[in-house]
């Protein structure tokens, strides 16, 4: 009895977060694998037909908007990482016994909902704000530049929404390196540099993977900054599906869009990870 | 690959991970083939059509509201800012009739709000409200399609049948209001900062022009910017075909070629008219009014000498309303010339009820100081009362007979707001 009860326990304990997956994630991404392939409208309702055309002119449409948010969400990315590492390094090596306040500043912004954040964003960069008004007063910028409905805002915005989520899993790994390593470095005769390049960095790896992970996909199928920030030419995927989904009621097409995002950035993160050497995506992911 | 960190352990303790087998790959896809098996699961639908005769109509509209009685409450689903947040006028219900009103501004858009009730209406449910205000327009029409709004029994309706400009009883969505009485209307014309643009814009070409470049808003509604599009070249929205729309849509995109459109907005665009981000814009009159009086701007409005688009939001009773006598009760209410009055003078649209203008006007001769002023700015506004010459401008948005004209319609103008 006991050995039975020992064996289920796994199971057991596997049970709440099966059936949380499989009710938020599994079923609602058959319906949308369904979804995608059908065909009809709202008023007369959708029948399953193995609609490929949905992929087809959906990608032939927007292939300029799934492009557009591919090198958004990397070049925000990078971006994150530039500005997150030192930061993560600074807190982790040096923060001492305030690191928890520093990570609480950190996420302190973090508070206040993603939508609210962005369109303070709007009101701090319009064309006569706080940040261009005196510039523009002191005749350091000319009198019709802008940084709103640019490229540079949304993709600032999209660094700046996400990069809690860059800097924390790199502390994370930071922190964790043992001291002792780096002392057995130097003892080593390893110079500054040597131990960073050597020792530190190829460390936290897997933080910067993992963080990676956490702001490229959310980055690059984000509609959000796109929408209060960019300007016509700035629609990013996300956009065009939502549009898809609520304005047009076009389900099948906003389905393949949505699945063919979701194909290619697991395509990317695969990549990717291979070309670290790392192959267990989840595994990296979980650490 | 030459990689210097390749040969280091450190780095290779790090990243060394176990391969993803071949027979993960085939779990994988395994569990998609389960998916298509699943696949079956369709969106429903059912097409109804409008009742073709007065008859078949008398019958549903008796089917509706038999056995249907007065419950003393009603939950109302209306839009931000279309209502003096003190409520006076519920108050005025609630104290006449003893029924009480849950009053939410939870409408912020049609297509979130279709989305958001069309799986309970689909199921037969509740959606919570009884009353809700629906915008002239697809999703109008489809909630009609769908079989999903109450018939109206006219013969609660007196107020409405002795006070509604004739117009608003046969508009071109709703003939005869079988399914709803419009709540307002609005105009959507041009919209610009005195502060930055000198000469008052008068037609369509101003928001073309290059003098503008980048300063210059427009809205991402197909319908909205199409009938701005049909306008700029010369053609009557209601009367366009196809090629029409071609040719609009190019002209649409010559001014976005040209960078003279900085953003297509869906409708947060007062607070960059305000700023000065944009200068002149798409805009919808009340918006205009309501922001010059909330936040003390100076903004204004014009309809184009070529043409404005006028549309109307119109009261509805969902089909699985659980109050809709009390309901209907207080959409007739609103057609009180004295409440469509009071209504008038804080949301500023369009009213359907042409003699408020009296109570208004009688309202600001009685009133004093600032009140006085306000008053009698609204009775006098072409933005409540349009003039006749504006009114005779203003045109519908476009119709369509079919679903493929519509989606013809929409990829040709979304080309340009969406890319």
């Amino acid at each position: 009895m006991s050995r039975l009860r020992a064996s289920l326990t796994p199971y057991l304990l596997l049970f709440p977060g099966t059936l949380w997956l499989a009710i938020f994630f599994v079923i609602p991404t058959v319906v949308m694998l369904s979804l995608s392939l059908q065909s009809g409208d709202v008023v007369n309702g959708y029948a399953f037909t193995f609609n490929w055309h949905s992929y087809v002119d959906g990608i032939g449409t927007y292939h300029d908007q799934i492009i557009r948010s591919l090198v958004y969400g990397v070049i925000s990315t990078v971006i994150q990482i530039v500005i997150g590492f030192p930061v993560a390094y600074w807190i982790a090596f040096k923060g001492g016994t305030r690191k928890s306040v520093y990570l609480f500043l950190l996420l302190l912004p973090f508070l206040v909902s993603f939508v609210l954040r962005t369109i303070s964003w709007q009101f701090f960069l319009s064309d006569n704000g706080m940040l261009l008004g005196p510039l523009k007063s002191l005749g350091l910028v000319p009198e019709d530049f802008h940084i709103l409905a640019t490229s540079a805002a949304v993709i600032g915005g999209l660094a700046y929404n996400f990069l809690p989520f860059m800097i924390l899993p790199m502390y994370v790994a930071l922190e964790r390196i043992d001291p002792r390593v780096l002392e057995a470095a130097q003892d080593l005769y390893a110079s500054k540099v040597q131990t960073f390049l050597r020792v530190v960095l190829p460390l936290s790896l897997p933080g910067v993977f993992a963080g990676v992970l956490m702001t490229f996909v959310p980055a690059t199928s984000d509609y959000v900054n796109a929408s209060v920030l960019g300007g016509t030419s700035n629609t990013m995927i996300g956009n065009v599906i939502q549009n898809q989904f609520l304005v047009n009621q076009d389900y099948p097409t906003a389905s393949a869009l949505s699945f063919t995002l979701m194909a290619l950035l697991l395509v990317g993160i695969f990549a990717y990870a291979k070309a670290l050497g790392t192959e267990d995506v989840l595994e990296v992911a979980a650490r | 690959m030459n990689d210097p960190y390749r040969q280091d352990p450190a780095l290779l303790r790090g990243m060394t991970q176990r391969r993803l087998g071949r027979r993960d790959a085939f779990r994988l896809a395994g569990l998609s083939a389960a998916g298509l098996a699943l696949a079956a699961c369709g969106v429903q639908g059912k097409g109804t059509t409008r009742p073709s005769s007065s008859a078949q109509a008398q019958s549903e509209v008796e089917k509706f509201w038999s056995g249907k009685t007065k419950n003393g409450h009603v939950d109302f689903a209306n839009w931000p800012l279309y209502m003096d947040p003190k409520q006076p006028e519920l108050k005025q219900f609630t104290q006449q009739t003893g029924i009480t009103v849950n009053y939410k501004e939870v409408i912020l858009e049609m297509p979130s709000w279709f989305a958001k009730i069309q799986p309970q209406l689909a199921a037969g449910q509740s959606i919570d409200y009884d009353l809700m205000v629906v915008t002239n327009g697809l999703h109008f029409d489809q909630l009609v399609q769908l079989g999903y709004l109450a018939p109206l029994d006219h013969s609660k309706l007196p107020n409405f049948a002795a006070n509604a400009a004739p117009e608003y009883k046969n508009e071109s969505f709703d003939p005869g209001n079988v399914y709803s009485i419009p709540w307002a209307s609005g105009m959507t014309g041009i919209a610009y900062n005195p502060k930055y643009v000198d000469t008052p814009p008068t037609s369509m070409a101003d928001l073309w022009n290059p003098k503008y470049k980048g300063k210059v808003g427009m809205m991402s509604d197909s319908q909205e910017i199409a009938n701005f599009g049909l306008f700029a070249i010369g053609v009557d929205p209601d009367k366009s075909t196809e090629a029409d729309w071609e040719k609009a849509a190019a002209k649409l995109q010559e001014q976005r070629d040209a960078g003279i459109v900085r953003k297509y907005y869906d409708q947060a665009y007062t607070d960059p008219l305000a700023k000065g981000d944009i200068w002149l814009t798409m805009a919808w009159s009340g918006d205009v009014f309501q922001k010059n009086v909330s936040d003390g701007t100076d903004l204004k409005f014009v309809v184009p000498q070529e043409g404005g688009t006028i549309w109307t939001d119109n009261m509805t009773i969902p089909k699985t309303a659980t109050n809709p006598v009390d309901a209907i009760m207080l959409m007739d209410f609103f057609y009180d010339v004295n409440i469509a009055a009071h209504l008038a003078e804080y949301i500023n649209y369009v009213t359907p009820v042409p003699a408020a203008k009296d109570v208004i006007a009688a309202d600001a001769a009685k009133a004093t100081g600032d009140d006085k002023k306000l008053l009698e700015e609204v009775a006098s506004s072409p933005l409540v009362f349009p003039s006749e010459q504006d009114s005779a401008r203003l045109r519908n948005y476009v119709n369509f007979k079919t679903p493929q004209e519509q989606k013809k319609f929409e990829s040709i103008f979304q080309a340009i707001t969406t890319s």
